[in-house]
């Protein structure tokens, strides 16, 4: 049999999770403050299942390598979540986002787990809204949608610009109080550095202490990663800086399988690159383009202010390509569409890598009062990075690494091939396929957490109730602190000449150019190779300053910088072996006549997990099929 | 562009701390500041030296991590910015820039530039939030809210915990940090059913903490890189007295 058993409850589609439920097995109150649960990361997902497991009186822990759990970088989610509350009366309906979603993700999700995300998101909205999350509201003062990419309807919950910022605050709230319940301890400037398995269950981490350098030992009965994506893998990206593939790389590394790692969103609006010394690019988010017209000039190398562009010299691309969608496209489309017009030369800019995103119409037809009101903080902050004001000159936007559907692993009860060991939100592979739709990770990552994990979590603790503390004294502790000692102690005597920084940003322009937007085999290929010598060289000729014992930004960066080495050839690996194109990857060998991405269901139609073989050797691939029951799959179209 | 930098050193919270002078000499003023650190980072390792510590994480305005006192300013000179927004265009060719930590007893340095501001952290702890679990909570329009208050609570919510207002008020207060949050709550039917509570232990948690009280000098609401109106204190010494008188 297959190491995957995903564990899909059998059943009619919106009875899955309700049949599901009933089955799952409970902890008595009495017994839950006996189990010991890890969670590392707090962003939406993090904070949400802490603080959840929390008020069920489990002992939970939470770990976060930013000074306070409120700045993980779900703060930086602009736009809005979805659910299907229907309060715009347009026939919105939880299958309705359902199917939006799975054929937004070119069909490559399970059916269960995408109806089950769009079952809960009604729930995560209320919760949310009783925390005091200050959604946009009318002046009834009931509470206001707004439209997305991929979708029809408004669906779209939102507080300006700063929707994941203002969900991130209330989860962080209901955090805060259960820290002061004491049934959350919080472990602030922590780094996981390990995964420790005991008897073949995840039963803790090994984590550094970012500010003495202490390696710590953690125990718990369960293991939950919250730890986002991997983005920052591309250098440049919409992420922290500071976030990280570690975390699971080394889960992967422990024996969790690791899904579609190719499947990595490049978000369409992004501000395009100013300098060379950049090191992120900053998101405009996708609901701008609810009111932005998306064009560049008809004529190749036009230099003029696009003020002075008179309309019939504009290509408004998107609503040209895609007439029933328009500017409203998914991400992945919107991306290449851009990507193809500034390849053709009709990009603008001074270096030809941006296209427009104008407001001209939308404040000549609303008003610049009505404007301000819903994008007013995304303006002012294009406006300080650029010195241009949107308002009066259109934007300039090009894609950027943003988002990772690909993650670990994990059944129906968001648990990885290890058993013990949960992964919730971006860290899991599992509700957005190829490509995700704007607005349904806060969605995704909220019902992960708040009404997902407890119920899941809960069934497979019931046989650990008898199970006493999990000591950290045993040799899998011991091993897994040594191997992480070792570790640093060889990263910081390589004495090289190159920072963690320059091999960083190396390895972006590698993973850009071979395993970004567009991929093809002989690139695909090119990079294996240069990724090999790239890591050979890194271990060579790494500098990192200063001691282990001390808060040393640069060991965290170079610990972070060789996971990302290893990480990224295995989003080559699965790049070269689906030779088809679906949602963002796009292979050039698989592609219509109109340069549409073309799937190929007979042969791939699965889920890739792999799994880790060893150093230096090649992944295993195990797939898991997906069936497709309930819907009909059809080829993606947005015209 | 060239540039003098005058940065303060400090190896670990209990090493003594001091300035030390570096020299940039083409840097660009399209460039971030902390993408000028970044840059004199790398060619403080290239020399051997320790790259300069300090916190950062989003670069783009919102996760708060970032916090200095350049120039004798909280996140520099420019208005409603964070360091990680502040560009070098708003300073000249030859300019000298003195580079701190923030300075606050509640916040003490812990290496370089970084401070420790876990004092907020346990401030919210102490009440800033609407007691609910997962699971209870009724219809998202069952209540409405005014749009009115839904927008002062937005506004007060966008606080990113970064510190400026500590770092720049002369009696280290918190008192905008608290306001902005108790502002907040108030506005909804169901944070009002604990406003008392939360604004009395918020306010007793802030004082065990070693911060100091509002002396109405404004110099919080000037630096707030989110724009938190010094009125949000107002409203908060209202909640407070409105909490006493009941007591």
């Amino acid at each position: 049999m297959s190491k995957l058993n995903a564990k899909i409850p059998e059943g009619p589609l919106a009875d899955k999770w309700t049949n599901h439920k009933a089955k799952l097995r409970l902890v008595n109150p009495a017994n839950r403050k006996k189990l010991d649960i890890i969670i590392v990361g707090t962003g939406l997902s993090g904070a949400s299942a802490a603080s959840t497991l929390g008020e069920l009186g489990y002992n939970v822990k939470v770990f976060c390598y930013q000074d306070s759990p409120r700045r993980a970088h779900s703060v930086a989610a602009q736009g809005g979540i979805n659910a299907t509350k229907n309060y715009k009366n347009d026939n919105d309906s939880v299958y309705r986002l359902f199917y939006d979603m799975l054929k937004g993700g070119d069909f490559r999700a399970r059916e269960a787990n995408v109806y089950r995300a769009a079952e809960v998101s009604n729930q995560v909205i209320d919760h949310y809204t009783a925390l005091g999350v200050p959604f946009a509201r009318d002046y009834g003062g009931l509470i206001e949608n707004r439209s997305f990419g991929g979708v029809q309807v408004s669906r779209t919950f939102y507080a300006k610009g700063q929707t994941g910022q203002q969900c991130l605050i209330g989860a962080y709230s209901a955090l805060s109080r259960q820290i002061a319940k004491g049934t959350v301890t919080m472990y602030p400037r922590r780094e996981m550095m390990d995964l420790v398995i005991v008897e073949g269950k995840a039963r803790g981490i090994i984590a550094r202490n970012l500010i003495t350098g202490e390696i710590e030992r953690h125990s718990a009965h369960a293991v939950i990663l919250a730890t986002g994506g991997y983005g920052t893998i591309y250098y440049l990206s919409t992420l922290a800086l500071n976030s990280n593939g570690s975390s699971a790389w080394r889960a992967f590394k422990q024996g969790a399988l690791f899904a579609n790692p190719s499947f990595v969103q490049i978000h369409p609006t992004s501000i395009p690159v100013l300098n060379d010394h950049q090191c992120k690019l900053t998101l405009m988010s996708e609901s701008l383009r609810n009111d932005g017209r998306v064009w560049v000039p008809k004529q190749k190398g036009d230099k003029r202010n696009p003020n002075d562009i008179p309309e019939d010299e504009r290509d408004y691309y998107l609503e040209r390509r895609y007439p029933a969608f328009g500017n409203l496209v998914p991400r992945d489309v919107a991306s290449r569409a851009a990507k193809e017009r500034c390849d053709a030369g009709y990009g603008v800019g001074p270096t030809g890598l941006s296209v427009y995103l104008d407001f001209r119409d939308a404040i000549n037809k609303k008003g610049r009062n009505a404007i301000e009101d819903n994008y007013g903080n995304l303006f002012e902050m294009y406006e300080k990075i650029t010195g241009e004001s949107p308002y009066e000159t259109p934007m300039r936007i090009y894609p950027a690494g943003h988002y990772t559907m690909g993650g670990l692993w994990v059944d129906y009860n968001l648990m990885t091939t290890i058993p013990g060991l949960f992964a919730i939100g971006e860290a899991n592979f599992s509700d957005h396929g190829a490509n995700r739709l704007g607005a349904s990770s806060l969605m995704q990552t909220s019902g992960d957490g708040y009404f997902i994990i407890p119920y899941t979590i809960a069934d497979y603790l019931a046989d650990d109730i008898r199970t006493p503390k999990i000591s950290v004294n045993s040799p899998e502790f011991e091993n897994a602190e040594n191997g992480v000692k070792e570790r640093i102690e060889k990263l910081l005597s390589i004495g090289g000449t190159e920072t963690a920084t320059s091999f960083h940003k190396r390895l972006g322009k590698i993973m850009w150019d071979y395993c970004g937007m567009v991929r093809n085999e002989e690139g695909l290929k090119k990079a294996l190779i240069q990724l090999d010598e790239l890591k050979e060289e890194f271990w060579k000729n790494l500098k990192v300053p200063d001691t282990a014992n001390e808060l040393n930004q640069e060991l965290e960066k170079a610990n972070r910088v060789a996971d990302f080495l290893e990480l990224g050839k295995l989003l080559v690996f699965d790049a070269l072996n689906r030779r088809e194109s679906c949602g963002a990857h796009f292979r050039e060998e698989s592609q219509t006549e109109n340069g549409e991405a073309k799937r190929d269901d007979e042969h791939f139609s699965y889920v890739a997990a792999w799994e880790f073989a060893g150093d230096g050797k090649e992944p295993i691939l195990h797939k898991e099929e997906l069936k497709f029951e309930f819907v009909k799959l059809q080829e993606r179209s947005y015209k | 562009m060239k540039i003098t930098l005058k940065i303060w050193r400090q190896k670990d919270a209990r090493s003594k701390g001091k300035f030390e002078t570096y020299k940039l000499d083409n840097v660009a003023p399209d460039m971030s500041f902390l993408e000028m650190l970044d840059s004199l980072n790398q060619q403080l390792i290239a020399e051997g030296k320790s790259p300069v510590a300090f916190d950062h994480d989003c670069r783009e305005g919102i996760c708060g991590s970032c916090g200095i006192y350049i120039n004798g300013r909280p996140h520099g000179n420019d208005r409603k910015v964070t360091t990680c927004e502040l560009r070098l265009r708003k300073f000249k060719d030859g300019d000298t820039i003195t580079v701190e930590p923030w300075r606050a007893r509640a916040f003490p340095v812990v290496k370089d530039l970084i401070v420790d501001r876990s004092a907020f952290d346990k401030i919210i702890q102490a009440g800033g939030y609407i007691s609910v679990n997962a699971g209870a909570a009724q219809d998202a329009n069952a209540i409405p809210v005014p749009k009115h208050n839904a927008d002062v609570a937005f506004d007060t919510a966008s606080c990113i915990g970064c510190g400026a207002c500590v770092a720049a008020c002369k009696n280290a207060s918190a008192m905008l940090f608290i306001a902005a949050k108790v502002t907040h709550l108030a506005q909804f039917p169901q944070g009002r059913i604990e406003a008392a509570e939360r604004v009395k232990r918020m306010i007793a948690k802030m004082d065990e903490l070693g911060f100091g009280s509002c002396t109405n000098t404004r110099a919080c609401e000037a630096e707030c890189p989110k724009g938190i109106s010094i009125s949000t204190i107002a409203k908060l010494n209202r909640e407070y007295f409105v909490a006493k008188l009941k007591d």
